[in-house]
């Protein structure tokens, strides 16, 4: 039994001449928080709905719980909730019908239309005509539907859009809550590494169909190498003291010198050779870069 | 088979607050209202004629055929077709229906079905109704007589042949309404469709019964052609032509979901 959820190989979708996805290799280990990001067009939705089998993908290139999902479509199926994109809701029915509907075609009790409604807390507007309801409410009832089956593989399309910041926290915490109380498995895709970076354990960066970076969340962090900051006077002349003791000036402006940092010790030995050397060091500080501008760097470029 | 009948009942489930379940109720109540409205009013000018009941009871019915048989049946069949698909394309809803753990031929043949359903329902209530209301109409006018003669078999097989009839349209227009999510390019095929049908019905071309639309006209024309009116054949060429057309689109349209993707 494969330890992913997803695994797709060398995955490749064209829409006529037109590539969307090139060789994309996701692995979504069970019980992640897989964070899919990507700008829009990077072709987010186009792989979930692969993943969901909407959009046929070539034989052996897609694997959902280790099986491969043309030939297991409804097994496959039956273990995944989903909300691609806009939340897919008959405008004309209650909140709670288009609840009750999925439950009719899901086989599972209404009992639980009720039980979702105060999940996502709809529930005083439970009968209100879905048209009616905000942006916000449609996507908390679009999670509702996803969820609703009590799948062990959630795949969420942007499912923050729309809603206010108490919202994002109530998702993000539902989605901390279902993959360490309950085991299950999410892929969120966002266009936002900040709202990513919260909660994922795993990230997938894709741009232009491909992926640029797949690992743990830990690991994209260890790609932005933290720099020690160091302010003083005569920055000319210490940066060529520095040189000469064998450390790379990454930047240097009139009043600042960035060189990797490499540990709190050895940032202690840089000063006492400055001060050594009489320069005037007034700070001493390790800078990271923040994440969204590593995705930025990432996803330009490639 | 059970995919298939859950499907079947959520299309009811999603559809009952619509104008298109309740128009295949209400359809044939304001038009066999208004037919026996039009005879009770007219009560006197029509037992001058002083027709024998099987007669009156024939001139009662083919008021209701005609108008439905030549118009309004080729355009209800359109709406409907229309309405099962395109409760999907409006609310976007055709990717979260292909996510579910359902086959995708019950999902499809259940719309399919739902929508010959209301048709057959629509078409049953217009023979039920017009024997009903004939009756009543004979309580409040008793020179009527319509009790001398039991006009059921004819409205059976009449209804019967119309809805036979009219699956073959009700195919073309499941599909492109299927395909297309947009009001205008089924309703316009069909209107064009519905004229070139009233038209080469009306001519006696040879091949009419090869467009489907004009199915309901031809077995209104075959039937009064007939020497006696009860007993016309129900099996007749178009209804064959009918059905035929309708079975080869339908799987037709399978393949076609098959394919699709749904983007």
């Amino acid at each position: 039994m494969s330890s992913f959820a997803i695994e797709t190989v060398g995955l490749n979708f064209n829409f006529g001449q037109q590539a969307i996805v090139k060789d994309l290799s996701l692995q979504v280990p069970k019980g992640s928080i897989y964070g899919f990001l990507g700008p829009n067009g990077a072709g987010k939705t186009t792989t979930i709905k692969i993943l969901l089998n909407l959009l046929k993908s070539p034989a052996d290139q897609v694997f959902i719980f280790g099986k491969e999902i043309n030939s297991n479509r409804i097994a496959i199926l039956k273990r995944i909730g989903s909300l691609v994109e806009q939340p897919a809701i008959y405008g004309h029915l209650s909140g709670k019908e288009n609840l009750i509907n999925r439950c009719l075609l899901l086989g599972i009790k209404k009992s639980k239309a009720d039980e979702m409604l105060t999940l996502v807390g709809l529930t005083d507007a439970a009968d209100k005509k879905s048209s009616k309801y905000s942006l916000g409410m449609k996507q908390r009832l679009g999670i509702a539907l996803a969820l609703i089956s009590d799948p062990e593989l959630l795949l969420l399309d942007e499912p923050t859009n729309g809603l206010d910041p108490n919202g994002i926290i109530e998702i993000r915490n539902l989605m901390i809550d279902l993959t360490t109380k309950h085991n299950k498995t999410i892929l969120v895709s966002s266009h936002l590494l900040s709202e990513i970076e919260r909660t994922a354990t795993h990230v997938g960066i894709i741009n232009k169909g491909q992926l640029l970076f797949q690992g743990t969340i830990q690991e994209l962090q260890l790609l932005n190498k933290p720099l020690l900051e160091i302010e003083l006077d005569n920055v000319g002349e210490a940066a060529t003291l520095l040189m000469e003791n064998g450390y790379e000036i990454v930047a240097k402006t009139d009043a600042k010198i960035s060189i990797p940092f490499v540990s709190q010790k050895e940032s202690g030995t840089i000063n006492t050779l400055l001060i050594q050397n009489n320069f005037t060091v007034s700070s001493l500080s390790l800078q990271r870069k923040d994440l969204e501008n590593l995705f930025l760097d990432i996803t330009k470029t490639a | 088979m059970r995919s298939l009948f859950i499907s079947i009942y959520s299309e009811f489930y999603k559809s009952r607050k619509t104008l298109a379940f309740w128009a295949s109720i209400l359809l044939p109540l304001i038009i066999c209202g208004l037919i026996t409205f039009g005879f009770y009013s007219s009560s006197e000018k029509i037992l001058n004629l002083h027709q024998p009941p099987m007669i009156l009871w024939l001139r009662y019915i083919s008021a209701a055929l005609n108008v439905m048989g030549i118009l309004i049946l080729p355009f209800y069949v359109i709406f409907m077709a229309f309405s099962v698909n395109n409760i999907e394309h409006k609310n976007d809803t055709w990717k979260s229906l292909f996510a579910q753990p359902l086959n995708k031929f019950s999902i499809y043949a259940a719309k399919y079905i739902y929508a010959v359903l209301l048709i057959l329902i629509s078409l049953f209530l217009f023979a039920g109704l017009t024997f009903v209301f004939g009756h009543l109409l004979h309580l409040l006018i008793p020179k009527y007589s319509f009790d001398q003669y039991d006009p059921s078999s004819i409205l059976i097989k009449f209804y019967a042949k119309l809805f036979l009839s009219s699956l073959g349209i009700l195919s073309i227009q499941f599909l492109l309404s299927l395909l297309w999510g947009d009001f205008l390019k089924p309703m316009g095929i069909g209107f064009i469709g519905t004229i070139m049908g009233i038209i080469t019905a009306n001519v006696g071309w040879k091949y009419a019964y090869l467009i489907p639309y004009s199915h309901p006209n031809l077995v209104l024309h075959s039937s009064k052609s007939a020497t006696d009116v009860s007993t016309f054949p129900i099996f007749t060429q178009e209804i064959y032509t009918s059905l035929i057309y309708a079975a080869v689109l339908f799987i037709l349209g399978y393949f076609i979901v098959l394919k699709k993707s749904i983007k």
